[in-house]
């Protein structure tokens, strides 16, 4: 492990275990509030985000699009809670109508628009592009040094590692309101926490999160990291606080792991060509979470004992 | 009083309230509230001025509107018109002086939580967003663990606790933030005989230290040893004051329609209309 | 226009209409029996069966061509599908049921996870030798652009059975899916049912699979049941104006697909389920938004009156803006505030009302006729005259009121 790692597999590696981080821990709080499909329906409305910043721009840029994705995050957030709300539709059906109908939306605009000049393609929205992610400027570990090297990053990395900043100081800021609207709405209203406004911040953290891994990993590995490593880190712990921390160390694993399997699996094989990382990284959380399915020692909900005496 | 917009806007009928010298003081005033789900009111135009230091409990059918009621005075569910005053101040700005005790059923007990936490969460509004939880919140947890007989199950996960555990987690909670007005939804339904006794034990040591304590209450057979107060609804306001005044036969048939009520006031022992 | 008229009218070709009936088909069983998920409250149940499929069509290829067969045939993959779709259903139930999580945590896990892998099989398809045309890609988004003429015969055939099997089993499938604790006491095999149901929504998926794509088929199972809930309290009307909208939505979506091959099928039609969605949501008498803001405009405003009425009796001051407005544009108040004399009456009449039902609630041994009460109901559509005449005659004679015993 030497040059061709640090040029080649050093970056992909940090951009997946930030990305798997800054998805997992907000991903926490949705899954205790019976969210978890809000990160599914966010990941699925980034396509139209983009290619409506790309048709309002006509380029390939990197904030405009980031932006497009957020707007239309925020959009389906906005979508959803409306049909909620004004047509009294359950959560999971009011998001199935949300994100489907803007999914199809993009893909209209997509095949409609001349974008097939630019690398611009559903196919890339699903599974991202982590192997790309070379640092051409790195010549081997002392790179790490080098300033100019270092300035040759791909700046996608930059992004991710100033997104999950973001995220853990916003978790860090806002983690007592959140615990405690998350457990009880009603109490958390009744001391004056305003808990709408923090529900809508935890959604638009997993859309910034969402967009910021998106754009080198792809959705499916949004989702899986949305909602596999805290699920398995539920069935490890019963304190919220291990609970996260857990959800980390299974997301960087993931990842991790994931980008080894994909990049040298197939060749322990005997085949020549890498599969996908996205992909391989989703597998592998989902096989963490099935084994924490089986194996984790909180595993199952436990009854309440027996009360002599209760009148219910 | 300053008058914000928001009290009067809502302010849809001004009256004389039953204890008029004690407004400005009543710990919790509500008036002309009317609160709706749907097309039809949860409750009406309802009327209330809880006395300093009592203890009262409001008491009608299901569905008469009792929980609707402490969350639209709460704040937690929008009211159609009416309001609310605390200890003479608009609800926001006395948010601190109240506790409340939502019902046990209302939370997913599988959260990740141990006993203490759920008792810090009412430390909130002292530790704020930054504050380091240091040894003198922790003392505060326990103790008010402890008050509630629950000292042996800080570390418990609270979804191993039984009901009548776990309405007691809630009245801790409540109990730590020191607050001078407490709004309890159904503190003894489903709770085991010890339980009970604790939390009267702990509401009526409140009220020795002159807080007041308000309670959606369903059993009619506790309320002359309980209380000092009731609130009797039915959509509306039927009657409210001292039990020996207000908890009465008539009442509580006005209240719960004929049957019922006869049923009840058999047992009650109270002096028939 | 004409072409898209021709295609409407199937004179686009044999192909072109074979495929739009066809559409029809698995638009109709899409939104009828996406309803029973739907009224079950687990719609997007059907998005980790959909994104569970993937892995199928994967193995399925790879199994196809390393038994020396051709990687392609549909029916081939489409089994694949169905099996890989089953597993996944089978991992949502088994996580909901042994673990603490819920079903929604092990909806996003099964989708994600099942998808990511079966990602990781079209890579690997892609370097093998038969796999670089394969086209698998297009089972992500449905494709109807050279559509073979056997394809379209199979998604007809299965589309006209899933409607088939929907009309067969509809009542224990409605009894299920509206009160599932009423179908078990009333001796019915919930779990079966239940089972019935997701091979249903399983097999619309899967034949959805070649049309509109993994992703979109989710749609045409949830839009058209939610889009029906604003026009009908039926669960019987519901499954078939799901399924009509969904028809419509996948002939007409189609039939523009066919006329303009640059439109993409399966957007397009979600997007035309959508339109309906969209207008039934807005105009739908009673359920719809313009109707119910109507209805609670006109019932807030109720609300003050009322009050202010009773105000007025009770010679309280208004302070509410809202209160005012209402009782000025009634007539009741002049612009300074006082009552009219018309206000008065009002007020005396709403007064009394309040009295006889303090009265009735007295006297009234009917739990049924208390419960009555909301502020607004007026006593006389509750109670007959001859006891409002008996109230009256209590409330003059100022009589003890009660009278229990």
């Amino acid at each position: 492990m030497g040059a061709d790692f640090v040029q080649l597999s050093l970056t992909p590696l940090l951009m997946g275990v930030l990305a798997s981080v800054a998805c997992a821990l907000p991903g926490n709080f949705l899954i205790l509030r019976r969210q978890a499909l809000i990160g599914d329906a966010i990941s699925h409305v980034v396509l139209p985000g983009i290619v409506v910043a790309f048709l309002l721009t006509g380029a390939i840029s990197t904030w405009p699009m980031m932006l497009g994705a957020a707007g239309a995050a925020v959009a389906a957030v906005v979508m959803i809670e409306a049909i909620k709300r004004l047509g009294r539709i359950e959560p999971g059906a009011a998001m199935g109508v949300s994100f489907t109908t803007l999914f199809a939306f993009g893909v209209l605009l997509l095949e409609q628009s001349d974008t097939s000049t630019v690398h611009l393609d559903v196919e890339h929205a699903l599974y991202g592009n982590l192997e790309s992610l070379i640092w051409f400027a790195a010549e081997d570990w002392s790179s790490l040094a080098d300033p100019a090297a270092l300035a040759n990053l791909p700046p996608e990395l930059g992004r991710i590692a100033f997104v999950t900043l973001i995220i853990i100081a916003g978790l860090a800021l806002f983690w007592r309101p959140l615990e405690i609207s998350t457990f009880d709405e009603a109490y958390a209203n009744s001391i004056g926490i305003p808990t709408g406004a923090l529900s809508f911040g935890l959604v638009v953290a997993a859309a910034i999160a969402a967009v910021a891994a998106f754009d080198a990993v792809g959705s499916i590995i949004v989702i899986a990291m949305f909602i596999c490593p805290p699920a398995a880190a539920r069935l490890m712990t019963n304190r919220l606080d291990r609970q996260i921390a857990w959800s980390v160390v299974f997301a960087a694993l993931s990842a991790i792991l994931g980008y080894v399997f994909a990049g040298y699996g197939p060749l322990w094989f005997g085949a020549e060509n890498a599969v996908s990382a996205a992909g391989m990284i989703a597998t592998v959380s989902g096989v963490i979470l099935g084994l924490a399915c089986l194996f984790a020692p909180h595993r199952s909900r436990i009854a309440a004992p027996a009360e002599a005496g209760a009148q219910s | 009083m300053q008058m914000t917009s928001e009290t009067l806007r809502v302010a849809a009928r001004s009256d004389a309230p039953p204890s008029a010298a004690s407004d400005t003081e009543s710990p919790l005033h509500i008036h002309g509230l009317t609160v709706s789900y749907g097309d039809s009111p949860a409750i009406f135009s309802v009327d209330a001025n809880i006395e300093p230091a009592s203890m009262t409990a409001i008491i009608g059918p299901n569905g008469a509107g009792k929980s609707t009621l402490l969350k639209a005075a709460l704040g937690i569910v929008p009211r159609l018109s009416g309001t609310i005053s605390i200890f003479g101040k608009p609800l926001n700005e006395a948010r601190r002086r109240i506790a409340y005790v939502p019902q046990r059923a209302s939370v997913d007990w599988d959260f990740p939580a141990r006993v203490i936490d759920v008792v810090m969460m009412g430390l909130y509004r002292e530790l704020g967003l930054l504050h380091f939880v240091t040894k003198k919140h922790h003392d505060k947890a326990h103790a008010c663990l402890d008050r509630v007989g629950m000292s042996d199950f800080a570390e418990r996960q609270i979804g191993q606790l039984s009901g009548g555990q776990q309405q007691r987690v809630f009245l801790a909670r409540a109990l730590a933030q020191n607050s001078d007005l407490y709004l309890l939804d159904e503190p003894l339904a489903g709770v085991d005989a010890a339980t009970e006794r604790t939390i009267i034990d702990v509401l009526k040591s409140l009220k020795a230290e002159s807080r007041t304590i308000v309670c959606v209450h369903h059993d009619l057979a506790t309320i002359t040893d309980y209380f000092d107060h009731v609130l009797l609804i039915n959509k509306t306001r039927i009657a409210q004051g001292p039990v020996e005044t207000a908890f009465t036969a008539e009442n509580l048939i006005s209240t719960y329609g004929g049957r019922l009520a006869t049923a009840h006031i058999d047992q009650l022992s109270l002096p028939a209309a | 226009m004409t072409e898209l008229l021709n295609a409407l009218l199937l004179q686009s070709g044999y192909n072109a209409a074979l495929v739009a009936v066809s559409a029809a088909m698995l638009g109709i069983a899409a939104g009828s029996s996406g309803t029973f998920l739907f009224l079950r409250k687990r719609a997007l149940l059907s998005d980790a069966v959909a994104h569970a499929t993937l892995p199928g069509v994967g193995v399925a290829f790879i199994v196809m061509v390393m038994l020396g067969g051709e990687g392609r045939d549909l029916i081939g993959l489409l089994a694949g599908s169905a099996i890989s779709a089953f597993a996944g259903l089978l991992a949502v139930e088994w996580i909901t049921k042994h673990t603490r999580l819920a079903e929604d945590a092990a909806i996003g896990a099964v989708l994600s996870v099942f998808f990511g892998f079966g990602i990781v099989l079209l890579t690997i398809i892609q370097t093998m030798s038969s796999g670089k045309q394969a086209g698998l890609e297009s089972f992500l988004l449905g494709s109807t652009a050279g559509m073979l003429f056997q394809d379209a015969l199979v998604i007809a055939i299965g589309g006209t059975l899933a409607v088939v099997a929907t009309y067969t089993f509809r009542r224990p499938m409605t009894l299920v899916a509206f009160d599932a604790d009423f179908a078990a006491a009333s001796g019915r095999n919930v779990e079966r049912i239940d089972l019935a149901i997701m091979g249903l929504v399983m097999a619309v998926t899967v034949i959805g699979l070649k049309l509109v794509g993994l992703i979109l088929i989710v749609a045409m199972l949830i839009i058209p049941s939610v889009a029906a809930r604003f026009w009908t309290n039926h669960t019987n009307n519901l499954i078939w104006i799901a399924g009509a909208f969904g028809g419509v939505s996948a002939y007409v979506g189609t039939a523009i697909s066919a006329a303009a091959p640059s439109i993409p099928t399966g957007p397009v039609i979600v997007l035309i389920c959508f339109a309906i969605f969209a207008f039934s949501m807005m105009f739908a008498p009673n359920r719809g938004v313009v109707a119910a803001l109507a209805a609670r405009r006109i019932f807030q405003i109720r609300v003050h009156r009322r009050q202010g009425l009773l105000a007025i009796a009770r010679d309280e001051a208004i302070h509410d803006g809202l209160t005012l407005k209402v009782l000025t544009r009634a007539g009741f108040i002049r612009p300074d505030g006082v009552p009219t004399a018309e206000g008065r009456t009002q007020a005396a009449k709403a007064l009394r009302d309040e009295k006889r039902w303090e009265v009735a609630r007295a006297m009234n041994r009917d739990v049924a006729v208390i419960g009555r009460y909301d502020g607004l109901t007026p006593i006389e559509t509750v109670l007959t005259n001859d006891e409002i005449a008996e109230i009256d005659r209590r409330i003059n004679a100022r009589a003890p009121l009660g009278g229990a015993g």
